[in-house]
């Protein structure tokens, strides 16, 4: 031990000799002893940090790119919550396959029945949520004003009120089981903008020819529209005397606009300025 | 998450006006991120002010030299404190030095820190120091006699020769400085100006009116201190040099006010799709600390506060007078410029359909306690630093002086 | 008739079975459905470049992608903080634009409080654009978010230091800080799902196929039909950021 002490010291007292010699030397060559002592500083300062570089950049970093490749693995390795719609398949293709021929087969299972991962792992301890009453259903049906127009939603205080979807839908195949009332029950939006527009008092049937499968088939029979100006002229032309049987309603309490057909709007047809659900030409 | 910073969350989600992206309802960068554009522009306008009497050889403002180099390096120290008690993570914050990005602009802020602290400012100092080091710890006992031993770095020489060398070098390092003190700001000025995604801060002018108005705020600091401590040691104020300052704090006031004005009659007449939720943003939310403080109390009082003086013939003791509060005014239109920059360019919608609100809180980690105190720590420092390092030319004109006055 | 019988009812009749319940009960669930997967082929990023679609004209605003969202990314309940949120706008006669996003569209729209003639009213689901030229990534001083070799942007949650920036630098305000671990946050597609071949859970939950998964590339999905058949837009294409969303039937209104 006391050997060691005298060895270390011994060299450092040699590397100080040399030292002062070096220095002795190195101002007879003219290098300033201030540089040489900022040198010693920014060399241990160079060297301290380059070694905490080498200790401590992680290990996958700049594999891929300037970042840690392992954040990749850790990003895949998360549990997932939803187990998608090919594991319920695996034990309810039954159920799947129903809804998969219906209105609602765009719509996945765990729409409806919430995150369902946790109920494929222990199939009979955990279950997944049925929803029930109206509420899960209005989610999407509720009429709202944004929604897009064909997509079927009803006024759910005018719609059987209180009485529970499943009663007369069933959620795997929602086909409503008898023939809609009104057309308002699928078109709602173009039925609430008409209900406050001057139009209001008109049936559908006034303006659209709507074959009766339509109500069953709605996309194979689609119902006509007016294609000719002389059609928006039975009321609005100059003259016209509006039939009042076809059209149901007494029009002798309305104030009609009326336009000459031959000048009025051009070579432009009817719909092409005015929106006939809401006309808004006062 | 605290509840209080959900009932922080709730108080702002009241206040939002028209529409924000739901995630925009928490301001990310608070009253902290205000203080380290300020703490620095402090340092760069200190250094600039330094580099003229070197550099440029204005004699007149001699006595502010070393005052203004301390100053740099005081508030420089406590600069990168408000970044890091900032920071969602404070213990990750060396991954910056570790795996620098080098796209990002703010990655460099480690690198423009380290150069500026340690090759120009300490550097500076150092040999500016060195001699008067050497001669002050031959007359010293205990304490100060190591920590000035430490300090020159176990310097010894003294010779006419090492002496005229460290003049040498104090002038190159200022030279290299000087860029490196633009650098420094103009730095913290793009990493504002270069946000694409943000029409308030986007601007190719951003950088250069984050210098010069990092200019004028560290004149009217030095000032500011120079006026204070000679009252403090009951010395005789160099009525030359004040006037001096004064005008170079006008002149950058002038620049400062113009390349503002610039900005925005730009951004006026481009009339961008942001400039309407700008406008709500000026005339509503920013009013008092844009209109009122950082133009009208900031920038044109002082302006013509100091005009009228530094040009009349108004007996010394008055000028004086009007010189310190027009300083003090600036620093308070500086602090209200990083606000309205920082605070103000998170305040609208990226949607640009609406404005959101910042409620200072009083304590917690970003909170004003904080922030008060990040603003006096550089002030303590700096009185430490007086006492290791006097600046005051007439503390050393011989060995045996100034050891008789550090006694 | 003979009775075709499903995996479900084969499962109840083995279950009737006491060493059936007994092996089932060593083996496990997992390893029953585990089996069922035939892709043993190992995961290969570059050969992905992920995208989404989404189609303004099917989203109905019912909120279940929002939910989902949260639900499957541990995302904090409180409205603050989304991945994927929905805006409602109203344009109305007089040319007011009114856009809304109460709670990030979570629990649904109300009904439209204004008597005034709507023009046209829409729902827009937003999310992270993983933009192929992303200024988040660009901006995140110490490499903490990042585009993957299958072309998601992610947040490396060991690394980030919480600075903010990226935050700042989002021109869609698709990201936060994510209160409980204190770093950036923001929709993955959701990678842990999608790099098994699932769909992300929003994409899954979506009622309407309002949203539509899929890749850029040669590959055959989805979003390729997508991409063929609509005139697509993206957010904000003037920031030149090239986001990987894509829009259908978007309106000029929209930001």
């Amino acid at each position: 031990m006391k050997e060691i002490i005298r060895t270390l010291a011994s060299s450092i007292e040699s590397l100080r000799t040399q030292f002062r010699r070096w220095r002795a030397a190195s101002s007879s060559r003219k290098i300033p002893i201030q540089l040489i002592q900022l040198g010693v500083i920014f060399l241990v300062v160079g060297v301290t940090v380059f070694l905490l570089r080498q200790r401590y950049v992680p290990e996958s970093f700049g594999e891929l790119g300037h970042y840690r490749a392992d954040a990749v693995d850790v990003a895949a390795a998360l549990e997932s919550r939803y187990a998608g719609w090919q594991a319920c398949a695996m034990c309810h293709s039954d159920k799947v396959e129903e809804k998969n021929r219906s209105y609602h087969r765009t719509v996945s299972c765990e729409t409806c029945h919430g995150p369902a991962k946790d109920h494929t792992l222990s199939f009979m301890e955990i279950r997944p949520e049925v929803p029930t009453g109206r509420e899960p259903c209005l989610a999407c049906h509720s009429y709202l004003a944004s929604r897009p127009t064909g997509f079927p939603q009803i006024l759910q205080d005018r719609h059987n009120p209180v009485r529970p979807c499943s009663n007369c839908h069933d959620p795997h195949d929602p086909t409503p089981p008898e023939t809609p009332q009104t057309c308002g029950a699928c078109h709602t939006t173009i039925a609430r903008t008409i209900a406050i527009s001057h139009h209001a008092p008109l049936d559908c049937e006034v303006c659209h020819e709507v074959p009766p499968e339509h109500k069953q088939l709605p996309r194979a029979h689609l119902p006509k529209k007016p294609f000719e100006r002389e059609f928006c002229g039975t009321c609005h032309a100059t003259g016209a005397s509006p039939p009042d049987q076809i059209l149901g309603v007494d029009l002798s309490i309305y104030d009609i606009p009326r336009i000459d057909l031959t000048t009025h709007g051009g070579t432009f047809v009817c719909w092409q300025c005015h929106y006939q659900h809401s006309p808004e030409a006062q | 998450m605290t509840p209080e910073h959900l009932a922080q969350l709730e108080a702002a989600l009241a206040q939002v006006s028209g529409f924000v992206y739901p995630n925009e309802v928490e301001l990310h960068w608070s009253i902290l991120i205000v203080i380290y554009p300020y703490l620095t522009g402090l340092v760069a306008g200190a250094f600039i002010l330094a580099s003229l009497e070197r550099v440029f050889n204005v004699k007149e403002i001699q006595p502010t030299y070393r005052l203004a180099l301390l100053t740099a390096l005081a508030f420089l120290i406590v600069a990168p404190m408000p970044l890091q008690a900032h920071l969602g993570h404070p213990e990750r914050a060396f991954e910056i030095f570790l795996t620098p990005n080098p796209s990002s602009a703010m990655a460099m802020f480690g690198f423009v820190y380290a150069w500026y602290l340690m090759v120009v400012l300490l550097l500076e100092i150092w040999f500016e120091y060195r001699a008067d080091l050497v001669r002050w710890r031959q007359n010293e006992k205990g304490v100060m006699k190591l920590v000035h031993w430490l300090v020159s770095l176990g310097s010894r020489d003294v010779s006419p020769a090492a002496c005229a060398f460290d003049r040498k070098a104090v002038q190159f390092i200022t030279i290299v400085g000087i860029p490196s003190a633009f650098l420094l700001h103009g730095y913290v000025g793009f990493i504002f100006g270069s946000v694409k995604a943000n029409p308030w801060w986007s601007s190719v002018l951003m950088p250069i009116v984050f210098l010069f108005s990092a200019i004028v705020s560290g004149i009217s600091l030095v000032l500011l201190i120079y006026y204070v401590t000679s009252l403090m040691r009951r010395k005789e104020l160099d009525m030359k040099c004040l006037n001096t300052l004064a005008s170079f704090l006008l002149y950058a006031l002038i620049i400062d006010i113009s390349l503002e004005a610039l900005d925005f009659i730009h951004r006026l007449y481009e009339s961008e799709e942001s400039i309407e939720i700008l406008e709500r943003l000026i005339f509503t939310k920013l009013f008092l600390s844009l209109t009122i403080v950082q133009i009208l109390i900031g920038t044109i009082g002082p302006m013509v506060m100091l005009a009228f003086a530094r040009f009349s013939a108004l007996p010394d003791e008055l000028k004086r007078m009007i010189y310190f509060i027009a300083a003090l005014l600036v620093q308070v239109g500086i602090f209200s410029t990083r606000w309205n920059v920082v605070i103000g360019g998170q305040l609208f919608s990226k949607s640009l359909r609406g404005l959101t609100a910042y409620k200072l809180e009083l304590g917690g980690q970003e909170g004003l306690l904080v922030a008060l105190g990040l603003l006096v720590l550089p002030f303590l420092i700096l009185a430490l630093l007086f006492k290791i390092l006097p600046p005051w030319k007439d503390a050393e004109t011989s060995p045996e002086q100034s050891a008789a006055q550090l006694t | 008739m003979p009775k075709t019988y499903n995996r479900r009812d084969v499962l109840e009749e083995l279950l009737k079975l006491p060493s059936a319940t007994v092996l089932l009960g060593v083996i496990g669930p997992v390893k029953v459905l585990a089996a069922t997967h035939t892709d043993d082929d190992q995961y290969e990023p570059t050969e992905h470049n992920y995208a989404m679609g989404i189609r303004v004209d099917k989203c109905i605003g019912c909120g279940k992608c929002v939910q989902a969202c949260k639900i499957e990314n541990d995302v904090p309940q409180e409205p603050f903080y989304f991945r994927t949120w929905v805006e409602r706008y109203i344009v109305y006669a007089d040319g007011e634009v009114e856009v809304d996003s109460p709670e990030g569209g979570i629990d649904g729209f109300p009904p439209v409080a204004s008597d005034k003639e709507i023009l046209r009213t829409f729902f827009v689901p937003k999310l992270c654009n993983h933009c192929d030229n992303p200024p988040c990534v660009q901006v995140c001083p110490v490499g903490a978010t990042f585009k993957s070799q299958d072309g998601v942007v992610l947040v490396d949650n060991d690394y980030c230091i919480g600075c903010r920036y990226c935050i700042q630098a989002c021109p869609y305000g698709a990201r936060f800080l994510n209160p409980q671990t204190r770093t950036a946050d923001k929709c993955t597609f959701c990678y842990h799902r999608i790099t098994k071949g699932l769909l992300p859970a929003c994409v899954e939950v979506c009622p309407t196929q309002a949203r539509v998964f899929g890749e850029i590339g040669d590959r055959s999905t989805p979003l390729n039909r997508m991409m063929r058949m609509s005139h697509l837009e993206v957010l904000k294409p003037h920031m030149h950021t090239e986001p990987k969303v894509f829009y259908s039937a978007l309106d000029g209104e929209v930001r």
